[in-house]
C-alpha cells in the first residue's frame, strides 16, 4: 500500500481572487458617499436590501430545504418594529434597525411552532397564511395606524444628508455582515450539518445532526436578517403601510432573484439581484409586463436551468468565489 | 427464439451503478430463475426489465423488438408484468380493487376475477377488505393475482418467499406451476435456492450486479452455487 | 335570530369554500402537488365567464358550461407539458413554478382587464331569497352554491370509489411507482387529475364571481381559504373538506358580524387554532401533514 494522502482544500485561486474583488467592492462602497450622489446611494440601499432578503431566502430554501413564501411577514414585522421602537419607545432609529431584527426573530419562534407542523408545499402555503394573519392583525390595530399605516417621525430632527448617510452606512454594514455571516456559517461545522440536512434528513439524523434544531436555527437567523432588512427598507422609505410591508411582492422578487441567480450558492443571489435591477431599469415603463416576464423567466429557469446563471458559470469554469464546499483530493495510485 | 433477450444491460440509481452488463435470455414458456445474495442486483434487474429504471433501448428485447427505456405501462401492454418485491399492495384499495387495478390495461387473456378467485379462494372470501388487512401469505397471493389480471406473457416474480412460512411458500409455488401450465413465461427471483432448483429449467446467479453463473439445475452443485454466490 | 342567520350564511359560504378546496386536495392526494396558482385559475375562469357573457350574451351559469371544459383542457395541457416534468424533483421546483404561474396569471389579468372589479350577473338570481320561517331567510344563490358543492362532492366520491379512473387515482396516491408497474400511465393520470381540479375550481370561480366582486388580485385569498378548509377538515377526506369549508365560512361570517374587518382574520385564527390543537385536521385519513 503506497502512502497516499487525502487533502481537503478549502480555498482555490478563484476564491482568493474573489476575496480580493470583494474587499475592493466594499472599499468602493465605503468611498461612494464622497460622490454626494444621493440617488445612487438610495439605489445601493435598495440593492443591498434585496440582496440580503435573497441571501436569507436562499439560506432557507437552498440550504435548509425550507421553501417559505411568507418571509414578507418578517419584512413587515421588522418595519413596524422600527416604527414602534423609534417613535413610541424613543430608541435611536439607527439602533432600532438591528433591534427590529431581534423582534422579528422573537416572533419567528412561535411562528415556527405552527408552520413547522407542515412540510413541503403545505409548509409554503402555511407560511403565506401566517404572513396574512400578521398583515390583518396590524391592519386592524389603531395604534399601528390601521390600513393607512405610519410615518417614521424619529428622524425628523436630523438633517436630510445626515439621515441618508447614516442609512447608507447601516445598509453597507448590513450587506457586508449578512454575506460574511452566512459565508462563515456555511463553511463551519454547523453549515456542513445544514447541507447534510438539505441533502438527506434521515441520513444526517443518523449521523447525529439535530435536524429539528438545525432547521429552527436557520429559520430564526433568516427571520432576523429579513426583519433587519425590513427595518432598513422602511428607514429608507420613512412611510409604512400593511399592504406594502406585507406584500407578496417581496417574496416574488426574492424568489426571482434566487432562482435566476442560482439557488444554493452564495454568489447566485448577487448575480440575481444585478439581473433584477437591470431588468427593472429596462422595463420601467411596462408595468405588469415586467412582472409577467419575471414570473415567466422564473418558471423557465426552474425547468431548464435550475442551477441558475451563476450555477451555469460555476459548472462551466469550475469557479467559486465564496466556496462553501471542501475539495477532497484523493491521491490514490492508478488501478492496476 | 427467445421471448426476453437482455444484452449487456447496465443500470444506475443516479450515480450509483447497480448492474454491470447483464446478459440473459428467456425462451417462451420457460421458467428461468435468478438467485444471488442480498444486494446482488436481482430485484434491480427485474425492475429494469419492467421499466422502473432508465435502460438503453437495445439492452432489452421482447419478442424480437427493442423495448428498453419504454415506460412501465407500455411494457404491461406488451405483456411484461412484475410482481414486485414486498408485494406493494395498495392500502387504499380493497382486495378486489387491487385485482382490478392489475387489469387496468385490459389485455385480453384467460385470467379474470373469477379465475383468480378459483386459484386463490381466500382472496374471494376477503374481496371487500382493504388489501393490506391480509396476512403476509395472502398478500403475496393478492400480488400474484394482481399480476395475473394483466394477462402476462412474461411474469416477473420478485422474492415471493420473503418472510413467509415454508407451508405458505409451498402453496404459492404450486400456483406458479398452474400459471406455468398455461404457457406463461416466468422469470423468478428467489432467495430459497432449493425451491428454485426444483421449479426452474435454467438458473442464473447474480453477484455484485453481474451474472456469475448460468446453467441447468441438474449441473449445479452446491460448491458451484456457493462460489457463484460469494465469489471464489 | 340574527346569529342564526349569520351561522346559516357561514354554512352556505362553506359550500363555496369546499368547492375551492376540493380541487386543491384532489391533486395533492394524487400527486403530492400543491398548486400555488389554484386561486388564480379560479379567477381566470371568472374572467373567461365575463368574456363569454359579453360575447355570447348568456347567463353566467350557462357560460360555465363553456368555461369549465376550457379550464379542464388548460389543466391537462399544463400538467402534461410543464408540471409533470417537475414531479420527483422535490417540492421546490413545483412550488416555484406554480408560484411563477400565479404571478404571470395575475399580471396577465391585470393587463387584459385592468384593475377594475368585475361581477357576474345571473339575472336577479343572486338577490332572490327563500323565507324559511321564523324571520329567517336564505338567499337562493348561496343555497344553490351549497347544493352544487354537495352534488360535485357526491359525483367525485362516486368517481373515486366506483370507477377504474378512481381506482387509478387511489392507487397512484398510495404508491406511484407500483401503480405505473400495474400499467397506469402516470403522465396521463396526473393530467386528468389536474383537468378535473381546474374544472371544479372554474365552477368555484364563477360562483364566486356571481356572489361578490372580483379583480385580478383575488386569486391568492382563494388559495388561502381553500388551503385552510382542507387543513381544518383533514387531509384525505372529501367530506372533511366540506366540513372544513363550513367551519371556515362560519368563522368568517361570525367574525365579520363582530367587526367588519375581522371576518377573514377570524377564519385565519380558527385555522391556526386547529393547526395548533389538531394538526391532522378533524377527519384526517393520514396522520401527518406532508407533501
Amino acid at each position: 500500500m503506497s502512502g497516499s494522502a487525502t487533502i481537503v482544500e478549502r480555498t482555490t485561486p478563484a476564491s482568493r481572487a474573489g476575496l480580493v474583488a470583494a474587499v475592493l467592492l466594499v472599499a468602493a462602497l465605503i468611498a461612494l458617499p464622497w460622490t454626494r450622489d444621493a440617488g445612487l446611494m438610495r439605489m445601493v440601499v435598495e440593492f443591498i436590501a434585496l440582496l440580503v432578503l435573497a441571501q436569507m431566502w436562499n439560506l432557507l430554501a437552498g440550504y435548509a430545504g425550507l421553501v417559505s413564501i411568507g418571509q414578507q411577514a418578517y419584512v413587515g414585522l421588522g418595519g413596524y418594529a422600527l416604527m414602534v421602537l423609534a417613535d413610541d419607545l424613543a430608541v435611536n432609529p439607527f439602533l432600532a434597525v438591528p433591534l427590529a431584527g431581534l423582534v422579528a426573530a422573537a416572533l419567528a419562534l412561535p411562528t415556527a411552532a405552527l408552520v413547522f407542523r407542515f412540510s413541503g408545499g403545505y409548509f409554503a402555503v402555511g407560511t403565506w397564511a401566517v404572513a396574512e394573519v400578521y398583515r390583518l392583525l396590524i391592519a386592524n390595530t389603531s395604534a399601528l395606524g390601521r390600513g393607512t399605516g405610519r410615518t417614521l417621525k424619529a428622524v425628523f430632527p436630523l438633517a436630510r444628508e445626515t439621515r441618508e448617510l447614516a442609512t447608507y452606512a447601516l445598509a453597507v454594514a448590513l450587506g457586508v455582515a449578512a454575506v460574511v455571516v452566512v459565508y462563515l456559517y456555511l463553511r463551519s461545522r454547523l453549515g456542513l450539518g445544514l447541507m447534510a440536512v438539505r441533502d438527506s434528513e434521515p441520513a444526517s439524523q443518523s449521523l447525529g445532526v439535530d435536524v429539528g434544531r438545525t432547521k429552527l436555527a436557520v429559520y430564526l437567523i433568516a427571520a432576523f436578517g429579513t426583519g433587519t432588512t425590513g427595518a432598513l427598507i422602511y428607514l429608507n422609505l420613512l412611510r409604512i403601510s400593511p399592504d406594502a410591508a406585507f406584500s407578496i411582492n417581496w417574496t416574488a422578487y426574492t424568489i426571482f432573484i434566487v432562482v435566476i441567480g442560482g439557488l444554493g450558492t452564495l454568489e447566485g443571489p448577487i448575480v440575481g439581484t444585478v439581473v433584477f435591477f437591470l431588468l427593472r431599469e429596462l422595463l420601467a415603463d411596462y408595468g405588469s409586463w415586467y412582472m409577467i416576464l419575471l414570473g415567466a423567466l422564473a418558471v423557465v429557469a426552474m425547468m431548464r436551468f435550475p442551477q441558475g446563471l451563476w450555477g451555469l458559470v460555476a459548472e462551466r469554469w469550475d469557479v467559486r468565489f465564496f466556496p462553501v464546499q471542501r475539495r477532497v483530493h484523493l491521491d490514490a495510485p492508478p488501478r492496476a | 427464439m427467445s421471448l426476453l433477450d437482455v444484452r449487456a444491460l447496465s443500470a444506475f440509481y443516479g450515480d450509483f451503478q447497480a448492474l454491470f452488463g447483464v446478459t440473459l435470455e428467456v425462451a417462451e414458456g420457460e421458467t428461468v430463475a435468478v438467485i444471488g445474495a442480498n444486494g446482488a442486483g436481482k430485484s434491480t434487474f427485474l425492475r429494469a426489465v419492467a421499466g422502473a429504471l432508465p435502460v438503453p433501448a437495445e439492452a432489452v428485447a421482447f419478442d424480437g423488438r427493442p423495448v428498453g427505456g419504454r415506460p412501465s405501462h407500455a411494457l404491461v401492454d406488451l405483456g411484461i408484468v412484475l410482481v414486485p418485491e414486498g408485494r406493494k399492495i395498495f392500502p387504499s384499495l380493497s382486495v378486489e380493487e387491487n385485482l382490478q387495478v392489475g387489469a387496468h390495461r385490459r389485455r385480453p387473456g384467460p385470467w379474470t376475477l373469477e379465475r383468480v378467485y378459483r386459484l386463490f379462494p381466500v382472496l374471494g372470501e376477503r374481496r371487500t377488505q382493504p388489501g393490506t388487512n391480509l396476512s403476509g401469505g395472502e398478500q403475496q397471493m393478492l400480488a400474484i393475482g394482481r399480476g395475473l389480471m394483466a394477462n402476462p406473457r412474461l411474469l416477473l416474480v420478485d422474492e415471493i418467499s420473503l418472510g413467509l412460512a415454508p407451508v405458505v411458500v409451498q402453496q404459492l409455488y404450486r400456483t406458479l406451476e398452474a400459471v406455468r401450465a398455461e404457457g406463461t413465461t416466468l422469470l423468478v427471483v428467489e432467495q430459497d435456492v432449493s425451491r428454485v432448483l426444483a421449479v426452474a429449467q435454467r438458473v442464473y446467479c447474480f453477484r455484485k450486479g453481474s451474472v456469475s453463473l448460468q446453467d441447468v439445475p441438474a449441473r449445479l452443485t452446491r460448491e458451484r452455487i456457493a462460489a457463484a454466490y460469494f465469489g471464489a | 335570530m340574527a346569529w342564526l342567520d349569520t351561522i346559516v350564511q357561514g354554512v352556505l359560504l362553506g359550500g363555496l369554500y369546499a368547492l375551492f378546496a376540493t380541487g386543491l386536495s384532489l391533486i395533492f392526494g394524487v400527486m403530492r402537488l400543491v398548486n400555488l396558482a389554484h386561486g388564480d385559475f379560479s379567477i381566470l375562469a371568472a374572467f373567461l365567464a365575463v368574456v363569454a357573457v359579453q360575447a355570447l350574451d348568456v347567463n353566467p351559469l350557462l357560460a360555465l358550461v363553456l368555461v369549465a371544459p376550457i379550464m379542464a383542457l388548460v389543466g391537462y395541457t399544463l400538467q402534461r407539458l410543464v408540471l409533470n416534468r417537475l414531479l420527483g424533483r422535490g417540492i421546490l421546483p413545483a412550488v416555484l413554478v406554480t408560484f411563477g404561474l400565479s404571478i404571470v396569471i395575475q399580471n396577465g389579468l391585470l393587463e387584459t382587464f385592468s384593475a377594475d372589479s368585475h361581477r357576474l350577473n345571473p339575472g336577479g338570481l343572486e338577490t332572490a331569497s327563500l323565507a324559511l320561517g321564523g324571520g329567517l331567510a336564505v338567499g337562493w344563490f348561496p343555497l344553490l352554491t351549497f347544493a352544487v358543492a354537495v352534488l360535485l362532492l357526491v359525483g367525485l366520491q362516486l368517481l373515486i370509489g366506483r370507477t377504474a379512473l378512481g381506482r387509478a387515482f387511489r392507487a397512484a396516491s398510495d404508491d406511484g411507482e407500483t401503480a405505473a408497474l400495474m400499467g397506469i400511465d402516470q403522465g396521463r393520470l396526473y393530467g386528468l387529475a389536474m383537468a378535473l381540479s381546474l374544472a371544479i375550481v372554474a365552477v368555484a370561480g364563477i360562483f364566486l364571481g356571481i356572489r361578490t366582486t372580483f379583480s385580478f388580485a383575488s386569486g391568492p385569498d382563494r388559495l388561502l381559504f381553500a388551503f385552510e378548509a382542507v387543513i381544518i377538515g383533514g387531509l384525505g377526506s372529501l367530506w372533511g373538506t366540506l366540513v372544513g369549508g363550513v367551519i371556515l365560512g362560519v368563522a368568517q361570517t361570525t367574525g365579520a358580524r363582530l367587526s367588519p374587518g375581522w371576518g377573514v382574520l377570524a377564519g385565519h385564527l380558527v385555522f391556526l387554532a386547529v393547526l395548533l390543537l389538531r394538526p391532522s385536521g378533524l377527519f384526517a385519513k393520514s396522520r401527518r401533514v406532508d407533501s
